[in-house]
């Protein structure tokens, strides 16, 4: 085919913006806290329920929360999915798995990497506690977290869970 | 045709950068502000609808982390433009118009210009093939359209220092201004020019955060207002993108919608253009025909503070105050967005 007829499929534009990210008073809390190895929450003032991260409002009643939380780096998987795919810039081997984590005395989940347990072991129940980078390398990131691993005691039993998410969903 | 009209309105302070807050946290204190200056809960709210851009934002589906300022619990009847929030406001206003049952709506708008390169980020509305890859940013695009207008002989550039010099004046009345003074036009022209022959006092500020208002339905409004804005007229249309195919002169698309919406050929007290450049100012009032005694953006207009997204409900925000505090009878609100005015709303909003 002569050149003049060849037609053309692609042209290359690079496109590339930089933002500097605020990412917000409650936010920054969470932030601040896991920078020295803590996990904070917010309790909701009308409902009672925590929120990981902390929030200025409620999603549920857009009230004020104030309150902060500790909470401990162990919690339950409630659900999870297993990356079976290979994708631009992944740096895990595949397959692993990706977890919805309630931590204990927590309402909402935060989602986390589960190492340490064969894809084909993960279930709904099963108790995971977190695993830290060293000290000496936290910052302000949900990677000072290397990712959570079985703890070995007893799962929650699936009616349980069943009973949990509907007590923790918005009612 | 249903009656509605603006009851409520409510913006954060216009600022360089907000650090501090992301974008719920800066929806959040206004949206509970409309809404208490009425005397509503956030149940009696029948559709929400908001503008905001994930290009401003930084990521996707920015406004729905928004949405976490409004408590949507039970779940709420919401809808979302990409863009400026009067387009929200036509949006909700055209729902209360087919649904009785909505009686109120809430209309919000943020953005924060200052994580980013606005004047990058936007050349990205722009034909990816042909003009996006050469960068035109959007500061260079109004100089286009600027210069057009000089060729033509129809604008001075001291007319566009004029225009910047009445906003900054008009701005000194307003407390959540972020530009205000009494800079002396000659002065200005003697400062140097950022994309020939556009100045700093030509450009609009860059400007974080969020606004919002209350539309309300027929005697809903009567009730919850002494003095409601009625939308007498609200029309919006769009010309098109290619800059090339555009009489940078003019701006059909803004008469067309003034004409859609009422706008033109009336008596008006106050009109809001959301100009943001001086030379667009000019373009808005030969196509808006806005007669001779208007006051032309009480408020300071875009020049004062730029919360872009927000920035056109803003507009109609600040005329609709006007004629709640019995300040004026009738006035026009414009907004716009996309290059050298490609898309205009127009409205009218008046009081009984």
């Amino acid at each position: 085919m002569a050149d003049a007829q060849k037609p053309v499929t692609t042209i290359k534009t690079p496109i590339a913006i930089h933002y500097d990210y605020s990412i917000g008073a409650g936010a920054s809390t969470f932030m601040r806290a896991i920078r020295e190895g803590r996990i904070l929450g917010a309790r909701c003032p009308d409902t009672g329920k925590v929120y990981v991260p902390p929030r200025l409002t409620s999603v549920e009643t857009a009230s004020p929360m104030s309150e902060l939380v500790e909470l401990p780096d162990r919690g339950v998987v409630y659900t999870y999915c297993i990356v079976n795919i290979k994708f631009y810039d992944q740096v895990l081997e595949i397959p692993y798995a990706y977890a919805y984590i309630v931590l204990d005395g927590a309402d909402s989940a935060i989602m986390h990497l589960i190492q340490e347990c064969p894809v084909e072991k993960m279930r709904p129940g099963m108790r995971v506690q977190a695993v830290w980078k060293d000290p000496s390398e936290w910052t302000e990131s949900m990677e000072n977290i290397r990712y959570f691993k079985p703890t070995g005691e007893a799962d929650m039993p699936i009616e349980t869970i069943m009973n949990e998410i509907r007590k923790k969903s918005y009612a | 045709m249903r009656e509605v009209a603006i009851i409520a309105f409510g913006q954060t302070p216009n600022r360089r950068k907000e650090l501090y807050r992301n974008d719920a946290e800066m929806v959040a204190p206004v949206v509970a502000e409309v809404l208490k200056g009425v005397g509503l809960s956030r149940r009696d709210v029948d559709f929400t609808c908001s503008g905001s851009s994930d290009f401003l934002a930084g990521y996707s589906f920015s406004w729905v982390m928004a949405i976490d300022a409004l408590g949507a619990w039970p779940p709420i009847q919401e809808s979302h433009v990409e863009g400026e929030a009067a387009w929200a406001l036509y949006e909700a206003w055209v729902k209360m118009l087919c649904h009785e049952e909505i009686e109120v709506a809430l209309v919000y708008g943020f953005g924060r210009q200052s994580m980013s390169s606005p004047r990058e980020v936007m050349v990205l509305m722009n034909d990816p093939y042909l003009e996006t890859p050469l960068w035109p940013d959007t500061i260079s695009q109004a100089a286009l359209q600027a210069r057009t207008l000089l060729d033509a002989g129809l604008c001075t550039e001291r007319g566009f220092a004029d225009i910047a010099v009445r906003n900054l004046r008009h701005a000194e009345s307003n407390p959540l201004a972020q530009l205000s003074g009494r800079p002396d036009p000659d002065a200005l022209l003697e400062t140097p020019t950022i994309a020939s022959p556009l100045r700093k006092h030509d450009c609009p500020p860059i400007t974080d955060g969020a606004c919002a208002v209350l539309l309300a339905a027929g005697d809903r409004a009567r009730a919850l207002c002494k003095r409601p804005a009625w939308i007498r007229g609200l029309a919006h249309r769009i010309d098109v993108q290619a800059l090339g195919r555009r009489d940078l002169t003019r701006s059909h698309s803004a008469r067309l919608a003034a004409e859609a919406a009422g706008a033109i050929g009336n008596r008006i007290d106050i009109v809001e253009l959301h100009a943001p450049f001086t030379p667009q100012d000019w373009i808005l009032q030969r196509e808006l025909e806005i007669p001779e005694g208007t006051v032309i953006n009480p408020s300071g207009g875009i020049h004062q503070g730029n919360p872009m997204m927000g920035a056109s409900l803003v507009r109609f925000g600040e005329v609709a105050v006007r004629i709640i505090r019995g300040e004026a009878d009738r006035g026009v609100a414009h907004g716009t967005q996309g290059p050298c005015l490609q898309q205009n709303i127009v409205g009218v909003l008046e009081g009984e």
